[in-house]
């Protein structure tokens, strides 16, 4: 889903660049929040994972491939704003580094996949974290949905982005079939790869799941020292 | 791997150790992932440019300004074996990301005095 140079006006990417920057800058700070000892060190590890899992393509049919964006994953692991900071670091590195997306269209990447897909994806999976029962499966099968429309939400904003500033003059409802109908099938993809991560995480340090912080054992929720909670819990 | 949602009464040392394994774990893999696996990626156009491609807009997009750099298009400029190029440039990805997000995640972190020793 990288969006090349080209396929957006300069005055779409100057206001993605806008909404991009403002959004980390929200993030900054409130990454703090969900930042301590215990979890800083993984979100630097699931920031190194997303990029080396967005290189692997799967196939989708009709000669067409997806791959993880990351964004409900990275959110469930380590935290919304995390999740922000994190994106935007791999689509940074991406996009200087291996030419993978436009310079010009780094500031449309992080609105698709640092913004919509974090909180398209982390949306979802609160709501449903609520209306699920209080399990491991339930988180999972809150984070696998989250996931999956998460992939879809990004697809059609870049619609919406494209409808406000594409640079080719092609029928609007062309794209937004294409784009919605591949990336459904992407997000199946996208729930299979975040829960199978989850699941492995979950199995052995579910304390450091920022999503699962609720499945805590009442005794030791007892025990948290009001705002030092994260630190009584190591 | 014991450590689970550990009691107030766990020693910090032995969860400690414990996040240790996890990271390196967590670390393996990942390079393996980049260094490896990502080989066998489908090479198939992915779904924005298949959209593209199908809606008439694909020939709209421009070379990157970055497009000659040395690890343009996930492959290691002068290393000829495919496999090691890929690879390679997964790994340099992989530890980029790392410093940068670490660092940041590190810098902006509570900071929980005594009772941290790691």
């Amino acid at each position: 889903m990288h969006v090349p140079d080209g396929f957006l006006d300069a005055p779409t990417s100057v206001a993605t660049g806008a909404v991009a920057a403002g959004t980390v800058a929200l993030a900054l700070r409130g990454a703090r929040r969900e930042l301590d000892e215990r979890t800083a060190p993984l979100a630097g590890l699931t920031a190194a994972f997303v990029f080396a899992v967005q290189m692997v393509n799967f196939p989708v049919g009709a000669g067409t491939s997806g791959h993880l964006i990351g964004g409900a994953l990275t959110a469930v692991l380590v935290g919304p704003w995390t999740a922000v900071l994190c994106m935007t670091v791999v689509l940074l590195v991406q996009a200087v580094l291996f030419a993978d997306g436009g310079l010009t269209a780094l500031g449309t990447n992080v609105t698709l996949m640092g913004l919509v897909a974090v909180a398209a994806g982390y949306g979802v999976f609160r709501l449903l974290v609520r209306l699920l029962p209080r399990t491991r499966s339930g988180v999972l099968g809150a984070a696998g949905a989250g996931a999956f429309l998460s992939v879809p939400a990004a697809a059609l904003a870049f619609v919406g982005l494209f409808a406000a500033g594409g640079v080719a003059d092609v029928p609007l409802g062309t794209v937004l079939a294409a784009m919605g109908g591949i990336h459904l099938l992407i997000g199946i993809g996208e729930a299979v790869i975040t829960v199978a991560v989850l699941t492995a995480v979950l199995s052995v340090r579910p304390d450091l799941v920022h999503g699962a912080r609720h499945l805590r054992r009442p005794a030791d929720l007892a025990t948290r020292p009001g705002l030092r909670a994260e630190g009584a819990l190591r | 791997m014991s450590g689970t949602a550990t009691s107030g009464t766990a020693t910090s040392g032995s969860a400690t150790r414990s996040r240790r394994a996890f990271w390196i774990a967590g670390l393996v893999v990942t390079l393996l992932v980049a260094g490896f696996v990502s080989y066998y990626a489908s090479a198939h156009p992915d779904g924005l440019e298949w959209a593209a491609g199908e809606s008439g807009f694909a020939d709209t997009a421009r070379d990157s300004a970055v497009a000659g750099s040395p690890l343009a298009d996930y492959g290691v400029e002068g290393v000829d074996d495919g496999r090691l190029s890929g690879g390679l440039a997964g790994v340099i990805g992989v530890a980029v990301t790392l410093v940068l997000a670490g660092g940041l995640t590190l810098v902006l972190r509570r900071r929980t005095g005594t009772a941290d020793r790691d």
